[in-house]
């Protein structure tokens, strides 16, 4: 809520209709940051929706997991896929890495609101430090993001002999390394097709949310929201962060669970 | 040259404890819940049963990061249901695309 506003969201100076009132009780940049998640929300529920979809129109891998093989007849199972951490090569560690980047994501999302708080108490220094600690979160976030996009890519070192159409058209038996748009050696190509889309355009909000935080962090250091009367905008940046862990949080479910 | 005076003239309040209190707590429940969701990916079996029960732990997840992150809960009610009375369409697009992403594989397989 902006500092102007009186109890009732009516400006006292202009009345009901003088303009300047808050409808909602929330300020103009608020609400429409609002509405702005609230289409996010269709877009990535869109995605999310159309990967359940087509995920359940592949079988799904039956067989016991410790025999698992990567092959585009069947849907894989993403603990199997899924399983390897920076530095410890060839040692099946199932979800932890993404364990760890679910952790930082949420204690980033934590920070946040802590900054946030501080705001509400007009306490500069609070509000840097939660800020920089936020931000560090989120780079490390995509730090992790691109060494799993970069291992999904060059795959394991065995991959999968695969029978499939190759981008001239024709059909090939061949071992598959890694992933890309055509084909890879997880899955059938939507698995990895809705992995990059997806994740990629939750990554792209990450790195969309790291600059406004980096805004938000420098303004507040420089004292910008002490000579605007105000915190609103940590508020309203802390929104979008929020909203970013909340599509990861589901992210996590669709992709890395079932 | 004058230099530019970042002091703040904002009164400062004192932290509020019980309130950072509970935003630990809260970050403790989504972690709790995130560690009963690992839990239960390595314990039980693959199955229907198993999926709803993620779903439903995200949805709950989803409900803590809104209400206690965002505040959700203590904005105006009209702007509440505004946001929230919207997303009754994705219950509808969730079972339009699950229907039709099984009939797609009774007709492929």
């Amino acid at each position: 809520m902006s500092a102007h506003s009186t109890a009732i969201g009516v400006s006292s100076k202009r009345g009901i209709w003088g303009g300047g009132n808050e409808p909602l009780k929330a300020s103009y940049g608020k609400l429409m940051m609002w509405f702005f998640l609230l289409s996010d929300i269709f877009t990535f529920a869109a995605f999310l929706i159309s990967y359940l979809a087509i995920r359940v129109s592949y079988p799904a891998y039956a067989g016991p997991a410790d025999t698992f093989v990567g092959s585009n007849e069947y849907w894989p199972v993403p603990e199997l896929v899924f399983e390897a951490v920076p530095f410890l090569h060839g040692i099946h560690a199932p979800l932890v890495f993404v364990g760890i980047m679910t952790f930082i994501l949420i204690s980033s999302s934590v920070t946040m609101v802590l900054a946030v708080e501080a705001g509400h108490r007009n306490d500069r220094n609070d509000v840097v430090k939660w800020m920089l600690w936020t931000m560090l979160g989120g780079i490390t976030f995509l730090a992790c993001q691109a060494w799993e996009w970069s291992h999904f890519i060059h795959g394991t070192d065995a991959g999968s002999v695969l029978t499939y159409i190759n981008s001239l058209n024709r059909e090939v038996t061949e071992t598959v390394f890694g992933a890309n748009l055509v084909v890879n050696e997880y899955g059938p190509a939507a698995f990895a097709q809705l992995f990059f889309f997806i994740t990629g355009f939750h990554g792209f909000h990450v790195t969309i949310g790291v600059v406004l935080l980096f805004l938000a962090f420098y303004q507040a250091a420089v004292g910008v929201y002490d000579r605007r009367g105000h915190y609103e905008m940590i508020e309203k940046i802390g929104l979008y962060w929020h909203f970013v862990d909340l599509v990861w949080v589901f992210v996590f479910t669709l992709f890395y669970l079932i | 040259m004058e230099i530019q005076d970042t002091k703040s003239t904002l009164e400062v309040t004192p932290r509020n404890n019980e309130k950072i209190k509970k935003i630990w707590k809260t970050a403790g429940i989504l972690l709790a819940l995130t560690v009963a969701e690992f839990i239960m990916a390595f314990t039980m079996d693959r199955g229907i049963l198993l999926y709803v029960l993620f779903i439903l732990l995200t949805i709950w997840k989803a409900k803590y990061i809104m209400m206690e992150f965002m505040h959700l809960g203590d904005e105006a009610k009209p702007l509440f249901y505004s946001i929230i009375v919207p997303l009754i369409f994705l219950v509808w697009l969730l079972i339009a695309l699950a229907k039709e992403g099984t009939d797609i594989f009774l007709m492929r397989w």
